[in-house]
């Protein structure tokens, strides 16, 4: 029995070892990206081959999801909002839901799921397919070329897509309760234009989006590259992607939110 | 072997995880031969390579190219001199995402400012010395083994490097693309002058096309000569090796307690 307990306090101080271990390997890793970064952003064109993966092919999934999510928070709006003869306020309850939260949130979320996981195979396969050792052979160094690009792309590609998200979201919000209920147009958007406050609710929005975009995209390049390069160990690099992204996505909002909105009427 | 050395590999040894992989390894390079270093799986023919592409540190000793000691350089001076050497990987290792024209002409533009027009001449040329031209608008996915293989050689041969290491370039290959890709490096090496070190298990095709052979059995340099040496050699592990015999002083059977102790034969009928 105490030599299970012994062999169980091990297996412990193992993991955490191992765990911290890695986290000074991502670190490390993160700060020779950001190093080596000048020659991406002196190459741009490699950036934008990248944005146009990571940012335009997930664009049909933002503007769907937001156009739904948007649609929902009008129908369950009117529905709570109009019991208290206050119907006219729910385009300003669609709008700060989404600028605030859930635009930065879910568009994140999907980020993570749909470009994250996209980045983590793909840099882990390339890892397993020896491309990244041919690279280095080929005195390129696959830090410089292959992942500080998909990086950038990822940062300057998230913003944007919240924003789209947060868009076609208020469009979709407008849709089901000015057009189908028939809340009234005019108060829809007037009140929605006086609640609505560009530093408050825009301009912190877009700064929990460039926080996410930086969070996944880095969870994700660092995955791909400290990816056993097996297919198991692929596999399971692309899960991890998409499960700490996402922890971290929830987990840095509460922070953001409490540090912007802290005391706000 | 008495041209110009451009390889020079003294006493070397490299351990992983306190296990010993290579030990005491000596060996020399001439510019423009076709050298084959040959063993077993697991004997440590590929860590040779990586050892002398600086891509591992050795335990003791060293590795010389061109006088340069390689893992005494820094990584810009790594960087500097893997621009005169190249290595082809067991399965070409072509980047998916590029097109063949794109792979070959990789490296011209992350290392020199040729013009777009030279460079295009530049890659029609390495890819027609590998037949190929005609593929350059075609995809990795879309190539058979052996033509990524080929597209690998002429990726490695981009810049007219002084060494280029094969890693396995046999495995897989059906018997024309074997020779072709065997022809080719001997063909390529004649013409760039350059050296050519070729790791493989595959005996009977590089003998063909080798200048001379290296056999490395445990971690030790077993047996080295040219091929004629090679292939009349009576020692017993390279005539188990060239002539592929199951048993020999490569043993058949993993080590293992007596057979009949592991059935458990002893007590029952003794």
């Amino acid at each position: 029995m105490p030599r299970r307990i012994v062999l169980g306090i091990r297996g412990v101080g193992h993991r955490v070892i191992e765990s911290v271990w890695r986290l000074g390997r991502a670190s490390r890793f993160f700060m020779l990206m950001l190093l080596k970064s000048g020659i991406s952003l002196r190459r741009f064109h490699l950036i934008i081959r990248e944005i146009y993966f990571t940012g335009v092919l997930s664009l049909i999934i933002i503007v769907v999801s937001g156009l739904f999510v948007g649609m929902v928070l009008g129908l369950q709006g009117y529905e709570t909002l109009q019991k208290y003869g206050s119907e006219s306020a729910v385009g300003t309850l669609v709008a700060l839901s989404l600028v605030r939260e859930l635009g930065p949130v879910v568009a994140a979320l999907l980020f993570a799921s749909r470009a994250g996981s996209a980045i983590t195979a793909e840099i882990g396969l390339m890892k397993a397919t020896e491309q990244l050792a041919a690279m280095e052979m080929m005195a390129v160094d696959p830090i410089a070329r292959v992942v500080a690009p998909r990086f950038w792309a990822g940062v300057i590609s998230m913003p944007f897509l919240a924003a789209m998200f947060s868009a076609v979201g208020i469009f979709g919000g407008y849709l089901v309760t000015v057009v189908l209920i028939g809340v009234d147009e005019g108060s829809f958007w007037s009140q929605m234009q006086n609640a609505v406050d560009f530093r408050y609710d825009i301009v912190n929005g877009v700064i929990k989006t460039c926080v996410f975009g930086v969070a996944v995209t880095a969870i994700a390049v660092f995955e791909g590259y400290d990816a056993p390069p097996t297919a198991e160990g692929v596999s399971g690099a692309t899960t991890r992607t998409v499960v700490t992204s996402s922890l971290a996505i929830l987990g840095l909002d509460f922070v953001l939110t409490a540090f912007m909105f802290r005391g706000m009427s | 072997m008495t041209s110009e050395t451009l390889v020079e590999i003294n006493d070397l040894n490299f351990s992983y995880d306190k296990r010993a992989i290579l030990k005491g390894i000596n060996m020399t390079m001439p510019r423009g031969k076709v050298i084959a270093i040959m063993g077993g799986s697991g004997c440590g023919k590929t860590t040779l390579l990586r050892l002398i592409g600086g891509a591992v540190a050795p335990s003791s000793g060293y590795v010389k190219i061109a006088g340069q000691v390689v893992h005494e350089l820094s990584r810009d001076e790594l960087f500097q001199m893997r621009r005169k050497m190249s290595m082809l990987f067991q399965f070409g290792a072509l980047f998916t995402d590029l097109s063949v024209f794109d792979n070959v002409a990789f490296q011209m533009r992350e290392h020199t400012n040729l013009p777009e027009a030279v460079i295009r001449d530049l890659v029609l040329m390495k890819l027609h010395a590998v037949g190929l031209r005609g593929a350059h608008k075609l995809m990795p996915a879309e190539l058979s083994g052996g033509m990524a293989r080929r597209v690998a050689l002429a990726r490695s041969i981009a810049l007219d490097p002084l060494l280029i290491m094969y890693d396995e370039p046999f495995t897989g290959l059906d018997p024309i693309s074997l020779s072709v890709i065997g022809n080719l490096i001997r063909r390529l090496t004649d013409a760039l002058g350059m050296t050519s070190i070729v790791v493989t298990h595959d005996v009977q095709e590089s003998l063909k096309i080798v200048d001379y052979v290296y056999f490395i059995s445990e971690g030790v340099i077993a047996a080295h000569g040219t091929p004629e040496e090679v292939r009349d050699s009576v020692a017993p592990f390279v005539h188990q090796f060239v002539h592929g015999e199951e048993d020999g002083p490569v043993p058949f059977h993993y080590p293992a307690n007596s057979y009949a102790s592991d059935l458990r034969l002893g007590g029952s009928f003794a």
